[in-house]
């Protein structure tokens, strides 16, 4: 589009309201009324993460924490909880501040910046803020509506999960609110480094990315931090202060409470939103303080066939999903050498025993990370099928589809590629649990107890790749059954046991299927099933790709 | 004589309840550049489709380079190129690499013709898709599509998104197309593109053909507006066949007349206007966008529909 001119004679005529902040309020309203339904998944799912945590700190009780106390010492909890403040007389409340308070605050930051990116860059990237700043919209009125938005949310995310912390955990009111009232001012500063990135870049990708990496960054300075301090002497180090992770963690909830802490992070987002509104001012519409990198004019002789083109596409985040989740499995390694000291007291507890069951201690964790490492294999599997369908409504398979591309060529090279990042991510998670632990002495399991772990669970991601492209070739818009499907494998993996599921609920979940490789014996049948019906699911997929329409009516 | 490059027979699809395609024809002949119509929903992209195989179509007969589209649409697609109404590039390839990767997926271009291409498109190849503007992704799709070497271009409302200049660039191209012997179905909303471009015109409405035929068919099925200063009595002008709207007023030397007369009727009312006495006369040519409108604009489609059939009628069968 080019400059809309009609809007000239609306800003003549009130003079006396145009403002760069014109229009906010209206602006507020638009944000809050497209992102509803989103902004009411996120809160209910934060609300129900805190609820399950609360609830298994609780069913504990003071044995069962007292003796989770001992691994949260070990540089791997430390690296994936908190400074560890409390220790000594490890409660529910302690738990949450120690445990808890890293996830929910990375869960609610990643919010931040994704609510700001999507109503800042990401619409001046798309053209359509430009026709609302060519209506009577103030040059910062996108801005701070997106900034409000996010305190708005965050506000409404600490009272609702306040209660929650209250509620369930059973701790008192004032505090709880305090603690979550302290992750909501933590969000916010990522909000803030989120919108500084909107300035300075011309993407939204680019921009969320950017916001990301300095959300990375935090995660790492606090654990790196947290880790080389001596914590019968100090909570964290100089490296930890420098993190807003760590001001937020450092306020001592519900065991020695200070809140001087946030002032850090209230000034920090000051000087932020300061900094994004000079560069605001600064910049053109639709323009960044980084020119965009220019790349090849010629596609490079590897780049000819759909199979090359699904791996461009899929490459990247496979990379860092292996990474990600390959740094977190290495780091659970890293606990195992602890876990002989530990031994009795976790197992005198009723729900540890009914998670980890019977018999060798670390072979029974590490089964129960095995089925953690098989699921994340999962969810990637999952998103990479979910992405045929983005493929297909954005056009791009039909333009594919109308060039000399069979479409059991496209279909198979996409789910190729799936389903090697799936196997990818499994195997090399297992390799970093095995990594973790062996860095830390540990010798039994072995390399290849682990690795048999991580192929055994090979079919169980399959069933879930294979029902993705049966339903994307069938039901294009039945595919939120795979993620429900997910979530159930994820429920019957963890809690089965424990909520007493029958057999017949849990046998919905591929992963249930799986024999104990680490504990019991391997059924073979199983697992020849598994992978038949993922097969049978594939053929299905064939099929009915070839007879549909593209795009889907 | 050749085999049509589409030809489209009663043709028929439906989304749910929604009747996209309701019994349409559409001919290509080879060589020809034929331009399709419609106002928005009336189901061009939708046929376009269907020719190149992606939706498979509920009655009726579509045919394309000779071959079946729906089961031959591998092999049809190695002598096609297609733009799409809406391209969408892959986000984090160039512009460059997406170009060289669609024309391999068709089986191959001449680089120096890409290069060529780009140059007169004024297309910088190095960015990533994702920054490019509507316009610039539509001219890398136009790009890949012109610089393979294949029979049919199949162009969906190609310059939706050129500025002016573009689209001059885009209409030379299109001419040097049809010279080559390539054969060209363009679906457009621009009259004066199809004006220019097109040997052969197609209008459809509501999953229907209303027209179609040469564009001097066409021609003939619209009105002259003509401006005549006469001696005589005028009023004898009223009643002659073919002849419409007349208004006359008092000029200098006579009477002023003005009406809008059919093609088929123009000699009868030039013998009628001699007798009385012609003192000055200017016709204003007759205007392909008067009978557009008056297809986009009819309200009720079933109306429109009934009422066109026979027009359809009298020109079907000029090809
Ligand atoms: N996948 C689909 N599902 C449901 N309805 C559809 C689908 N595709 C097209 N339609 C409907 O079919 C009819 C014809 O659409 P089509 O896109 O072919 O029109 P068009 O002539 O290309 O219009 P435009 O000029 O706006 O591009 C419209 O009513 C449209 O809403
Ligand atoms: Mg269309």
């Amino acid at each position: 589009m080019t400059a809309v001119a009609a809007p000239g004679p609306l800003v003549r005529a009130r003079p006396a309201r145009t403002s760069t902040l014109t229009g906010t309020g209206r602006m507020l309203r638009l944000m809050l009324r497209r992102d509803r339904w989103r902004l009411l998944v996120w809160t209910a799912a934060v609300a129900a993460l805190y609820a399950s945590a609360l609830g298994e700190y609780v069913l504990l009780g003071a044995d069962g924490l007292q003796a989770r106390a001992v691994l949260m010492r070990t540089p791997a909890m430390i690296t994936l909880a908190g400074p560890g403040y409390g220790l000594d007389d490890y409660t529910v409340g302690p738990a949450v501040a120690n445990e808890l308070v890293l996830w929910m605050l990375v869960a609610l930051a990643v919010l931040s910046i994704l609510e700001v990116v999507r109503h800042t860059r990401a619409e001046e990237e798309s053209g359509r803020s430009e026709v609302l700043r060519a209506g009577a919209v103030g040059r910062h009125a996108p801005s701070v509506a997106a900034l409000l938005l996010v305190v708005l949310v965050q506000a409404v995310v600490a009272v609702v999960t306040g209660a929650v912390v209250a509620g369930v955990g059973r701790l008192p009111a004032g505090e709880s609110f305090a603690l979550t009232g302290a992750i909501a001012v933590g969000a916010l500063v990522f909000a803030a480094v989120a919108l500084v990135a909107a300035q300075v870049s011309e993407h939204a990708r680019t921009a969320t990315g950017l916001s990301l990496a300095v959300l990375g960054a935090a995660f790492v300075a606090r654990a790196l931090g947290d880790v080389q301090g001596d914590l019968e002497v100090e909570h964290g180090t100089a490296l930890s202060w420098l993190s807003p992770i760590a001001w937020v963690q450092q306020t001592r909830a519900f065991v020695d409470p200070r809140w001087w802490p946030l002032g850090l992070s209230l000034a920090v987002t000051a000087v932020l939103l300061a900094v994004a509104a000079v560069l605001g001012s600064r910049r053109d519409f639709g323009g960044g303080l980084v020119a965009p990198r220019g790349g090849r004019a010629d596609a490079a002789a590897a780049l000819r066939g759909p199979l090359a083109l699904a791996w461009r596409q899929q490459r990247g985040g496979l990379a860092w999903t292996t990474l990600g989740l390959g740094a977190m499995w290495f780091a659970t390694g890293g606990v195992v050498s602890s876990l002989p000291a530990v031994t009795s007291t976790l197992l005198e507890n009723p729900v540890y025993r009914a998670i980890l069951g019977e018999g060798d201690l670390v072979r029974a964790f590490l089964r129960v990370i095995g089925l953690y490492v098989a699921l994340g294999a999962g969810a990637y599997a999952v998103s990479a099928t979910l992405r045929l369908r983005t493929e297909e409504q954005v056009g791009r398979t039909e333009y594919a589809l109308a060039t000399a591309t069979g479409r059991h060529r496209w279909l198979g090279a996409h789910l190729v590629v799936a389903a090697a990042g799936a196997v990818v991510v499994l195997l090399s998670g297992a390799l970093a649990l095995w990594a973790g632990a062996a860095v830390t002495g540990v010798t039994d399991p072995s390399f290849g107890d682990l690795v048999g772990l991580g192929a055994v669970y090979l079919p169980a991601p399959g069933v879930l790749l294979g029902l993705g492209v049966a339903l994307y070739a069938w039901a294009p818009r039945a595919e939120p059954v795979l993620w429900a499907l997910f979530a159930w494998s994820f429920v019957v993996g963890l809690f089965g046991d424990l909520l007493r599921l029958p057999d017949g609920a849990r046998g919905v979940s591929p992963y249930w299927w799986v024999p104990d490789p680490l504990v019991g014996h391997v059924e073979v049948a199983h697992l020849v099933g598994l992978a038949a019906v993922a097969a049978a699911l594939v053929v299905l997929a064939f099929v009915g790709f070839r007879r549909r329409d593209v795009p889907a009516a | 004589m050749t085999a049509p490059v589409i030809e489209i027979h009663d043709l028929r699809k439906s989304f749910g309840a929604v009747r996209a395609l309701d019994g349409l024809d559409l001919t290509v002949q080879p060589g020809e550049v034929a331009g399709f119509l419609g106002p928005n929903g009336a189901g061009k992209s939708t046929t376009i489709r269907v020719l190149l195989g992606l939706l498979r179509a509920d009655g009726g007969t579509a045919r394309l380079l000779g071959g079946d589209p729906w089961a031959d649409a591998v092999a049809l697609h190695r002598r096609l190129a297609y733009v799409p109404g809406d391209v969408s590039l892959w986000p984090n390839l160039t512009g460059g690499e997406a170009i060289d990767l669609v024309t391999r997926l068709r089986g191959g271009a001449d680089p120096r013709r890409k290069a060529e291409l780009l140059e007169r498109f004024e297309l910088d190849p190095t960015r990533k898709a994702r920054t490019y503007s509507k316009g610039n992704r539509q001219k890398v799709a136009l790009v890949a599509a012109l610089a393979s070497d294949v029979e049919l271009l199949v162009l969906d409302e190609p310059t939706s998104g050129l500025d002016p200049l573009m689209e001059a660039v885009f209409m030379q191209e299109l001419r040097a197309a049809k010279e080559q012997g390539r054969s060209v179905l363009l679906s457009s909303h621009i009259l004066s593109e199809v004006e220019k471009a097109c040997d052969t015109v197609t209008i459809i409405r509501a999953g229907r053909s209303v027209e179609s035929g040469t564009l001097a068919e066409l021609r003939h099925l619209t009105r002259s507006a003509v401006s005549a200063v006469v001696a005589g009595d005028a009023t004898a002008v009223a009643s002659l066949p073919g002849v419409h709207d007349v208004v006359t007023t008092p000029a200098a030397g006579g009477t002023r007349v003005q009406l809008d007369v059919d093609a088929a009727h123009v000699g009868g009312l030039l013998t009628t206007l001699g007798r009385l006495g012609v003192r000055s006369f200017t016709a204003a040519p007759p205007s392909l966008e008067e009978l557009f409108l008056r297809h986009y604009g009819d309200a009720a489609p079933t109306d429109g529909a009934a009422g066109d059939g026979q027009r359809r009628r009298t020109t079907a069968g000029a090809r």
